[in-house]
């Protein structure tokens, strides 16, 4: 019978040939993800689950990347960081990538892909909503809590209700002044925050395949923001040199077959889209940037696990270039790899790095600094009335600090146009 | 488990986020530590806009200054509860102040999957659109064995979606009580 990737992927995990939409499975876990927020309770739970001598299902297979309360003082957040510490030494858990050590990368979605642990075919569960990030490697990847992740560290095993599938095609190229974020936040706007709740999002098409693996990550992580179980890309030739890079491990291309059923299919003429932005307090409040100009903006952010990669900095400084920003702009790498990228990475002559700071920006150590608001020392995070344009995914009330700020989510082509005016700001502006 | 749930209502919009839950700020708290634990109880449901606390007027703190646990045991609300972040910490703090049920027209699917496989608050979904009707402060009777909610204040019974698939886990008390039950781990 005709199966989507996602079907194809799932039965492979539970050892059958089929499975069917609405069923629930028992899956066998190729990847648990942790961090700093949830990792600790997971444990504590694990341990008063399995008793003190429990062993873990397998220590190869359990990633932790402490990314989200990394430069604080705050005391709590800093007793995290040792309790992973402390858990890993106990368990001798290889994929430990500790704070303050040169192992640690930064924000785990973008980590996992960039040190090889995203792999074709693979089911990752994850303490982390953005865990559907990693369906852009044409994978299974999806959010899990502490419980069922503790239960996963235990069994290797987790229940799963098999998804229906939604297909997004995007027809044609992407002009210059588009960039992944304007197509899931132009899909957010046509089916809302639980447009897709309890199915996978598939994305397909030309100009899906015409983008980048980090473009391509940027999509899928905000599958979540329409409440998608998970959002997925079948696996080409642009995966495979992006995956053969980084990682010798074996791996399986899926592909939905063609006579596979969906819930729903859109189409989109990608050259007819224009820039959009998700206006407070939902990312499903789009408009184009052009019908919002007049709104005035506080700071711009360009940072977090879906706008913080290297290609969104080097899209920033693409507008940026020569310009000066006319609030507080601030840059932060979601990983030390795009860190240090931005250092050699070069555009028109000069490195990310320095059309950035001529501009006038920010920029901060690697982690998910303020998109979640997090501790109040926390780097970037928003104060009393601000209304930030920020490249991160979501803008609910009070999701980067203060209770009475907003946030307009866009791409960072918009950010950075907008960071330079002052106010909500079509990159086209900036776009000879 | 009781099969009768009755308390205070406290009815909530649609697309109520987790980060309105229990703000990120929050979640640096320990969930064994029963002191630190306190702390979920507190600050539950804190990130609401006061206007959106408490409907219809709002301006309802779900839980009262200086204290930690709330008056209301029954969340009343529309769709998509607990959408956005997987965070545990959601359903918990809920626990902790004192909430025994939801009633939602839909959720999101990581929140559902934490109140059930937690074993913390039992997630009914109801095609009512209850939030509409009941006042926060209604008193409220759940019948779990016939899938009902009366509203005792204003005298009118509605019915809610059977539990379904989950029934078995919510009825063991979370996914390890009901593996266990069911051999699927050694005990």
């Amino acid at each position: 019978m005709a199966q989507t990737i996602t079907q194809k992927i799932l039965a492979r995990a539970a050892n059958r040939k089929f499975v069917e939409a609405g069923e629930s499975v028992w899956l066998n876990v190729d990847i648990l993800l942790t961090h700093d927020v949830c990792g600790p309770p997971t444990f504590d739970i694990f341990r008063e689950k399995f008793g003190p001598g429990a062993k873990v299902w397998d220590p190869e297979k359990v990633i932790i990347l402490p990314d989200h309360y990394i430069f604080t003082e705050n005391e709590h957040a800093r007793r995290n960081i040792d309790l992973l510490r402390q858990f890993a030494e106990e368990h001798d858990l290889p994929n430990h990538h500790d704070v303050g050590t040169d192992r640690y990368k930064g924000v785990c979605h973008v980590a996992l892909a960039q040190e090889g642990y995203n792999l074709p075919g693979t089911v990752l569960f994850g303490t982390d909503s953005h865990t559907c990030t990693s369906g852009a490697f044409g994978m299974f990847g999806t959010g899990i809590g502490n419980t069922d992740a503790a239960f996963i560290l235990g069994t290797g095993k987790i229940w799963e209700k098999v998804p229906e599938s939604m297909k997004f095609i995007f027809e044609g190229q992407i002009p210059d002044y588009l960039a992944a974020k304007d197509l899931i936040l132009q899909i957010l706007g046509d089916i809302g925050t639980d447009g897709a709740t309890y199915r996978a999002m598939e994305f397909d098409g030309p100009a899906v395949y015409s983008m980048p693996m980090e473009e391509r990550m940027t999509l899928t992580n905000m599958a979540i923001e329409a409440g998608g179980m998970s959002g997925i890309i079948a696996a080409d030739s642009v995966t495979e040199a992006y995956v053969r890079e980084r990682t010798g491990k074996p791996y399986e291309i899926f592909n939905s077959d063609p006579d596979a059923e969906y819930h729903s299919i859109y189409r989109y003429k990608t050259e007819e889209l224009e820039p959009v932005v998700a206006m407070p307090h939902s990312p499903d409040n789009r408009a184009t940037v052009r019908s919002v100009q007049d709104t005035r903006i506080t700071k711009s952010y360009i940072g977090s696990c879906t706008g913080g990669k290297l290609s969104d900095f080097v899209m920033a400084a693409k507008i940026l270039k020569g310009n000066k920003v006319s609030v507080p702009t601030n840059i932060v790498p979601a990983t030390v790899e795009a860190a240090q990228s931005l250092e050699t990475e070069q555009f028109d002559g000069h490195s990310i790095i320095k059309i950035l700071e001529d501009a006038g920006c920010t920029i901060a150590p690697p982690s998910c600094a303020a998109c979640l608001g997090g501790p109040s020392d926390t780097f970037g995070r928003s104060e009393d009335n601000d209304l930030v344009v920020s490249t991160t995914n979501r803008n609910f009330p009070g999701r980067m600090g203060s209770k009475k700020a907003g946030v307009c989510l866009a791409s960072p082509l918009t950010a950075a146009a907008s960071a330079i005016t002052g106010r909500l700001t079509d990159p086209r502006e900036f776009i000879r | 488990m009781d099969t009768i749930i009755q308390g205070k209502a406290y009815v909530l919009g649609k697309n109520i986020d987790t980060d309105q839950i229990i703000p990120a700020e929050h979640l640096v708290y320990s969930l064994s530590d029963s002191e630190e634990v306190k702390m979920y109880g507190k600050y539950a449901l804190s990130g609401l806009p006061i206007g959106e606390a408490g409907l219809p007027e709002g301006k309802h703190p779900f839980v009262k200054d200086g204290q930690f646990k709330s008056e209301y045991s029954i969340i009343i609300a529309g769709p998509n509860f607990g959408c956005g972040s997987s965070r545990e910490h959601a359903p918990f703090s809920l626990k902790v102040a004192g909430v025994k049920a939801i009633v939602a027209e839909s959720y999101a699917r990581i929140f559902y999957r934490n109140c059930v496989d937690g074993g913390f608050v039992i997630p009914y979904e109801t095609a009512e659109q209850l939030n509409k009707t009941v006042l926060t402060g209604d008193e409220l009777k759940i019948d779990i064995e016939n899938n009902t909610i009366t509203n005792l204040t204003q005298g009118v019974t509605y019915t809610l979606k059977p539990l379904g698939d989950v029934y078995n886990i919510v009825m063991a008390g979370g996914i390890f009580a009901y593996a266990r039950q069911e051999n699927l781990i050694n005990s």
